[in-house]
């Protein structure tokens, strides 16, 4: 185990900015992209019954 | 015979088959990046020169590897798109864009944040860090020009033109380090030497890498399909797809 308590997993050995830093934005960017992918596929499905309910 | 070949080259079976593969791929991704963790944090020891700022690599290889991985992938389809004129490459090929852009630009965020403390700057305009850089354009610009064209299939065409010149840079960021000086480390992993970290390092970096390429599956098959309905909107499969899932009248937003 490398660490002694929670202050030391969150100090990471003074290099808390830079480890956490990182970390945090790809997590917000890795969790992001997901949900404006699903946006883009429910908005291409109501665009798609918009369409064929202009046609009948 | 050869039919049977190109069943998942219609835009109909792949949406299905994309549908089918999601759930399994982000459980993939969510055991591998669970794991990874896990040896990568409470596993793998203190680096002897760089203290705990080496954690940093978990994500920073991975996404590197990946941003340079997912361009080469993005040109191939494109360039299948454009010569054979198949539909669903080039739609592929727009999916995969944002997803290596945003590898891309972990790739830099993250390597900044390692620069300051072992290099004492966030950025220098060296060969590695600035490919990289020029990557980011050429996903950006790729991205931009696809949107600017209304016409699809022309659109397609321009996109992979740009892209297919633009596969010259890879080589160029992973090269980078050998053929000019830079402050960027060497490969980290070679196929020829025996590798120079701790098994445990190495074990989290692989499993984080892992983890990248599921998630790279599972979030662009999601994209894919978005754009799959888009394209095929006038189709008689989607307006059915599209009445299956119509929710009651008002219920919907």
């Amino acid at each position: 185990m490398n660490w002694g308590s929670a202050g030391d997993f969150f100090a990471m050995g003074g290099y808390g900015l830079y480890v956490w830093g990182s970390y945090l934005v790809t997590a917000v960017l890795m969790l992001a992209e997901p949900v404006l992918a699903r946006r883009q596929h429910a908005e291409a499905l109501r665009a798609a019954r918009d369409h064929d309910d202009q046609e009948t | 015979m050869s039919l049977r070949l190109f069943t998942f080259a219609a835009p109909a079976r792949f949406y299905a088959l994309a549908g089918a593969l999601i759930p399994w791929l982000w459980a993939a991704t969510a055991l591998l990046a669970a794991a990874g963790l896990y040896i990568g944090f409470f596993v793998a020891p203190t680096d002897a020169t760089q203290g705990e700022s080496y954690r940093i690599i978990f994500i920073h290889v991975p996404a590197a590897w990946m941003s340079m991985v997912l361009y080469l992938v993005m040109a191939f389809w494109a360039a299948i798109g454009w010569a054979f004129n198949a539909r669903l490459a080039s739609m592929v090929a727009r999916a995969l864009a944002p997803t290596g852009a945003m590898f891309t630009f972990v790739a830099l965020w993250t390597g900044a944040f390692w620069g300051k403390p072992t290099w004492g700057t966030w950025w220098v305009w060296d060969a590695r860090l600035t490919s990289e850089l020029i990557l980011l354009f050429l996903y950006l610009g790729y991205i931009a020009l696809i949107n600017a064209i209304d016409d699809v299939r022309r659109a397609d065409h321009a996109g992979a033109l740009l892209a297919v010149v633009g596969a010259v840079n890879v080589p160029i960021i992973y090269f980078s380090v050998k053929w000019w000086n830079t402050l960027h480390q060497g490969a980290t992993i070679s196929m020829t030497a025996a590798p120079k970290m701790a098994s445990t390092m190495l074990t989290a970096m692989l499993l984080m890498t892992l983890a990248f390429w599921a998630y790279a599956f599972a979030v662009v098959f999601m994209r894919t399909r978005a754009i799959v309905l888009e394209r095929e909107q006038h189709t008689d499969w989607v307006g059915a797809l599209a009445h299956g899932k119509q929710q009651p009248q008002g219920a919907g937003s």
